[in-house]
Order: structure tokens, then sequence, then C-alpha cells
């Protein structure tokens, strides 16, 4: 390994922990095990929409849709999971599928992307309505304790971080068929003629997507105990920035499971940052937005630099 | 000559390719048996690209058949190719990349085994490269990534390789690498494989080849042994006359000094200066510094102070969604301007008289540029620039992939250029073009090591000056 292919992580690292201790000086008591968990709570379920727009990018495409999806996946959780087990997972499963299946349309049909998953979050959002008019529901008793359990030493946001990074890494990064995902962003061309069909690779990688999304919307609804249809929708956006913040480029299959994770926390953190540091809401997403540009200015100098070097 | 001894490793029989009305491929029959190294010449657009991707299973035939023999499909048979234009996945490394041509490499600690497997065909292929096989290809120069990509053709990989397709495998290597390269060919088609080896270069082919094939308008029109061939007999065959006086170097007039950068570099008004040394020594990142800086400021003006011509089409030349009209007339677009809008009919009077001028193969310029061959791509890309009123024209490598009459028509218009007062200035990795230049900067481990002109404008001085230093070291 080169010393630059290694900086691609470093900055996202560094971002995260600059961001970490200004918020420790700012609110000492945050530095504990109780603060941890409470600060990282809601970064789960963003990680998880976070991995899942990952894939997309990975495959040279864009997912406007994610925010939509996780909102129906938790609708359905809080109320068929919640109501009847086994239509509740048959309709999870139907949702992956479906996902898979907007993969192959669009590499068949060579749609862009950006357009068909626009159109299809109307869907999802339509259905989310469908199953959930008003917002209600609960949380299935097993995923409340899931995501409220409290292991030792290690707040359990954090070991869910740790988790989701370092099993979306050996996924993607490590395995055989992770390494021809990634290949189909950088050379669509090459891996076709090496025998591999593309439509089945981004189907694999759509589906694994809508898993993702599948699995922030249980996240979600185990955290909040219930459900809305729009409870997500600004998980679009944010995954987009978790992978980019993360050291994850829009094409060419530059990406980071570690690195997305990352992003995801980074971007949660700088909202109880914000909060911390007694900003209006009023500004609380421009600023966001502030921190987000910062970031990615570092990054462009820091590759300059790479690239004089 | 085909031993009818052996099994045949693929056979083609009358096979046809049309894209639309146009004929790339027009009935060809040809036999590849182990052991044979098969030089295929043609110039531009003769269809050399479609027969591969025929051979290789890439494309089904419109008309005729297509037999593997020992196995059901190409990759089945150990059909290989390796491509002009590089065809790696640039996100990852070497070693990842082979296993996306090399399927069997699954389960627990499969990225060690490819590392392995890598190292070792780079090494059989390219003893002393220095690639290391963990590292990033987008990291790597372009011969570098060739030489990678050569070696996955090579690798072991699930069935061996039986035969090896080589698209033009020197374009981007220096004379030492291309020599390694010639040689493990020979060794391959010694030991029982075979190579079908596309090059431009003469001295490459009666090096290596044991029968050409000359292709001409998508239909054989030569078929024999290596030997039975003389040099201008094959460029005869293919249809161009090689112009003998590439020496008619006679000191021609050139007027101010108008180029001159901090590291030496320097051109007059109407002269060619080339840039020279071995492949990836910095000649492309001076030129690259030099066009940026003189053509990055705010405000752009109507006529650019100098023009690019690229070498790697694909990454700094062509706008692929874009027709070839379009691709061509970008670098005018200000010059026949009103009120900011584009004159279209005189863009299209320009694209017209250039693609008379340079010889583009087309119907209709309108067509998307992609439908062109590489040859076609380049010579568009040269359109662009000399169509603009420019001074300066920057070349990089522009010739890679590009026949010998294309080159000859494309030295004659540079040379006309020049006598108008166009300064150029051009990197190549072709000896024979550099001695092309009016003057010669070698350049060395990212600096010019030396400045030649004139008669001392030699294949020996520019050796000696890319190496000297290497020696010392």
């Amino acid at each position: 390994m080169n010393v630059i292919a290694r900086h691609r992580i470093i900055l996202p690292v560094v971002s995260l922990a600059v961001l970490l201790a200004a918020t420790f000086w700012l609110q000492p008591r945050a530095m504990s095990y109780f603060g941890l968990n409470l600060l990282f709570n809601l970064a789960v379920p963003i990680a998880l929409a976070t991995i899942a727009q990952m894939l997309i990018i990975m495959v040279n495409d864009i997912d406007l849709s994610v925010g939509a999806f996780v909102s129906l996946a938790a609708c359905v959780t809080a109320t068929i999971l919640n109501d009847t087990p086994a239509l509740g997972v048959l309709v999870l499963a139907l949702m992956v599928a479906g996902y898979a299946a907007m993969g192959v349309v669009i590499h068949r049909l060579e749609l862009p992307a950006i357009v068909v998953t626009l159109g299809m979050s109307f869907i999802w959002g339509g259905l989310a309505l469908f199953v959930l008019p008003s917002p209600g529901g609960t949380s299935p008793g097993w995923l409340r304790t899931l995501m409220t359990v409290k292991p030792p030493l290690i707040p359990a946001a954090v070991l869910a971080a740790l988790l989701i990074g370092g099993i979306t890494h050996l996924m993607i990064m490590r395995s055989g068929l992770g390494t021809v995902l990634r290949g189909v962003g950088g050379n669509t061309r090459s891996v076709a003629r090496a025998g591999w069909s593309v439509t089945r690779l981004k189907a694999l990688a759509y589906g694994l997507a809508g898993f993702f999304g599948v699995l922030s919307g249980m996240a979600l609804v185990g955290l909040t105990t219930s459900a809305d249809a729009n409870i997500a929708l600004r998980y679009t956006l944010l995954s987009i920035a978790g992978v980019i913040l993360g050291g994850g480029e829009f094409t060419g299959g530059k990406i980071s499971p570690v690195g997305a994770v990352i992003g995801a926390l980074t971007l949660t953190l700088a909202a109880s940052f914000l909060s911390f540091l007694r900003l209006s809401p009023d500004w609380q997403i421009g600023a966001q937005g502030a921190i987000l540009i910062l970031v990615l200015t570092a990054r462009l100098l820091f590759n300059r630099k790479g690239v004089a070097a | 000559m085909p031993d009818p001894g052996i099994a045949p490793i693929v056979t083609l029989t009358d096979a046809a390719k049309h894209f639309g009305a146009v004929r790339a491929l027009d009935g060809v029959s040809l036999t590849i048996s182990p052991g044979e190294c098969l030089g295929l010449v043609g110039h531009n657009g003769a269809g050399k690209s479609t027969l591969v991707n025929v051979v290789n299973g890439g494309l089904a035939p419109s008309g005729g058949e297509v037999t593997f023999h020992g196995g059901t499909d190409a990759l089945g048979a150990g059909v290989r190719s390796v491509f002009q234009e590089l065809s790696l996945c640039p996100n990852l490394t070497a070693a990842e990349n082979l296993r996306i041509a090399h399927g069997g490499l699954k389960g627990p600690g499969w990225r060690r085994r490819a590392r392995a497997e890598i190292r070792e065909s780079l090494d059989t292929v390219f003893p002393g490269h220095g690639i290391d096989p963990g590292a990033e290809v987008d990291r790597l120069s372009i011969a570098e990534r060739q030489m990678v990509e050569i070696a996955i053709g090579f690798a072991p990989r699930d069935t061996p390789a039986r035969l090896v397709i080589l698209d033009e495998p020197t374009s981007s290597l220096d004379a030492g690498i291309a020599d390694q390269l010639l040689d493990h060919i020979a060794r391959f088609c010694a030991g029982g494989g075979a190579v079908v080896f596309i090059t431009h270069m003469m001295g490459e082919i009666f090096r290596v080849a044991t029968r050409i094939i000359v292709l001409k308008d998508g239909r054989v029109v030569a078929d024999h042994g290596a030997s039975d061939f003389t040099r201008t007999g094959l460029v005869d065959a293919m249809g161009h006359v090689a112009a003998e006086d590439a020496a008619e170097l006679s000191e021609r007039r050139t007027g101010d000094e108008i180029v001159r950068t901090e590291d030496g570099l320097a051109a007059c008004e109407g002269e060619i200066v080339g840039l020279s040394g071995l492949a990836g020594h910095g000649q492309a990142e001076a030129l690259a510094r030099l066009y940026l800086g003189e053509t990055s400021a705010w405000r752009s003006r109507a006529v650019p102070p100098m023009v690019f011509v690229a070498g790697d089409r694909g990454r700094d030349g062509l706008l692929p969604l874009w027709s070839i009209l379009r691709n061509m007339s970008i670098s005018i677009l200000r010059q026949g301007a009103r009120w900011g809008l584009v004159d279209r009919a005189a863009e299209a009077k320009i694209g017209d008289e250039w693609k008379r001028r340079i010889g583009i193969r087309t119907d209709d310029v309108t067509n998307p540029i992609m439908s062109l061959s590489g040859g076609n791509q380049q010579k568009v890309l040269f359109a662009r620039a000399l169509a603009s009123e420019a001074r300066v024209v920057v070349m990089d490598d522009p010739m890679r992939g590009v026949d010998v009459g294309t080159k000859q028509d494309v030295y004659a218009m540079i040379r006309a250029e020049a006598a108008s007062g166009r300064t150029f200035l051009w990197y190549s990795t072709e000896t024979e073009e550099v001695c092309q230049c009016d003057r010669v900067f070698v350049y060395r481990a990212g600096r010019i090591s030396a400045e030649l002109t004139g008669a001392d404008i030699t294949e020996e001085r520019i050796l000696e000056a890319s190496f000297e230093m290497q020696e010392a070291s």
C-alpha cells in the first residue's frame, strides 16, 4: 500500500476526531458511555443508509430514493412486521427484490439512475403513506430490545458502527465478488469482457443496497419506537454527503465502506455539535452544509498536494 | 503456415460483420494454430479491431462462422485479448484486476494468491519490472498499466492461455520493455501458444511474426509466411506508399522564440520541437504544465495561445457523446460566434473542409465520434487543434495507434503548418517521429538531459541522453 492510497481514509478519520474533540471541549459530559451512546444513537440508521447509497455509487449510479425507501421500510416494520411477522418479512424481502429489479431496469434500458430513482422515490413514498397514513405504529419488541441493548464497556451505537464498517469492508473491499462489483464502477466494459454478466452484478449491487436500506428502516424504528411516512426523507442527501465525506467519489468505483460509516458519524455529530453551540435550529442546516464544504475543500487541497508530491 | 498435424485453436469461415451499411469485416476466412505468431496489419479502419473482436468472441459475426476448438467459447478455448485502449479497472489494484479475469480465485487467501500470480506473470514477461501488484492501477504510469494488462493476458488463470491477441501492445512502451515483450512472444509461441500481434511498427512485425495477414477494407488481401514479405512489399499491400525520404531535414528558417519555460524547454516560431526520452520521464508532465499555464486564464480569448492534441484519447481528447463535427469544432466555436451564438453554417463548412484535408473516413461528420476507428478519432483531434488559429500546438504522443499511411499524411501536414509559422511541441515515444523535429529535448527523470539540433538528432544520441544517468547511478 502506498502512502497516498492510505490517505483516502485518513481525512475522514481526522475530521471525525476534530469534531469529536470540539464536542467534548464544549460539553465534557458527553465524554462518557452514556454520552457517546446518545451522540451516536441516530447515526446507526444513517450509517446503514449511507452504506446503501455507497453500494449504488460504487457502480457509477446515484440513488435519490434512499430516504423514501428507508421511510417505507420503517413504516412496514412498525406495522406489518409487528402485527404479522411472517408477512412483514415477506414484504421486506419483496422490497429488496424490487431494488434489485430497479438495478436491472436501469442497466438493461440504459436509463439514467438519477431519473429512475427519483421516480421510484415517489412510489416508495406513496406506498409508505398507503401502509401508514398517519404517524404511528409500534416497534416490534425484539427490535426495541436490540436497539437499546447496553453492552459492557463500548456503547451500543459505537459497537454497531464498528460492526457495520467491519462487515461491509470484508464484503466489498476484501471478497472476490466485492472486488468485481467495484470493477463495474471502474471499467464496466473490461468486467463484461472477462465474461461477467453486468446485469447480474448491477442487480446484486442494487439488491444489497435495498437490503441495507431495509436494515436502516428497521434500526430507525427500533430507536424511535414508531414510524411516519416522511421519517427518513432527509436520508437521501445525508447518505450522499456521508459517502463523499468518507472519501468516496461519485464515479469510478472509488468508495470506502469504513469511510462511509465515518462520514455518517461525522454528519450526525455535526448536528449535535451545532446544538451544543446553541445555534438556532434555523441556521443548523446551513451550518451543517458549511462543515461539509469545509471538509471537502480540505480533501481537495490534500489531493492536489498528493498529486504534486 | 498452419501445420495440418495440429488441431487449430480457432477457425473463421467467411466471417463478416456489418454495422449498418458499413462492412467492417467482409468475409474473412482464417485458421490460427498453436505455435503461430500472426502479424495483423492494415491501415486505420481496415477492420483489424473488428476481426479481433470476432476472434475473441466479443462480437457475434453477422455472417459466416467462428469455431473455437478445445472449448465452447473464446474464454473456454483459452483465447485472451489485450486491447489497444487501456482496459483495466483503474480503481482496483493489479492483483484485483486479475481477479476480474480469473474467476477461479476464490475463498480465503485469494488476495495473496492473486498477488503471487500477477507477480509471477509480470516477472516472466517483464523481468525487473518493479511494479507493486498491490498498487492501485490509476497510480501506475500508462506504460506500467499496459504491462499489467499484458501480464494478465499471459497469466495462467482458469484455462491456460492458448491464443493471446495483442492490439498495439508496444505503443505506450519504451524500446527496452517492448523488447522484453517481443522476446516473451517468441518464447510463448515456441512453447505451443499462439499470438495475434497488431502493430504499426514494421520492425516488430518482422521480428516476431511467423505469418503476416494484411487487411484492407474488411478483407484479407495477403496472407503469407513472414519471410515472403519485404517492408516495402508489406506497406504496398496495405495500400500506402511509404515516404522514404524522412530525412529531408533542410535547415528551415525559424522565427523569434515564443515559448520558454523555467525548466529549459524552448521553441521558436515555425519550429517543430520534439520531446523525447524513455516513456514516463516527465515529458507529458512538462507539456501539461506549459499548456495549462498558458491557457488557464480566467477570461479566455477567442483565439487561444495554444492548442493541445491528446494522445490518451479517452482521457484527454474525445467528447464521446458528441458527433464528429462537434468534437472537431469545439476549439473554434468562439472564432465564428456572433452574440455568443454558434454560426452553424461556418461550423459545417470548416468540418467538411477538415474532413477532406485530413481524410477522416466517414460519410457524414454528424455521426457519433465513437463510430470511427481509433486512428480516425485521432485525426479528428488533429483537426480540432489545427483548425484553430492558435500559434502553438502541443502534442502529447499523438500517434499512438495510428497507421503508417496516416502518419505520413500527418507528418506532411505538420511540416506544412510549421512552414507557415506555427510552432509544434511534440512528445513522442517513437524515435522515427522525433527525428522529424528541428530540435529535440531529451528528458530523463523529469528533467531535460540534452538538447539536440539538426544533424545531432539521431537515435544513438537520443538513447545516450536517455540512459546516461541510469548507468552512472
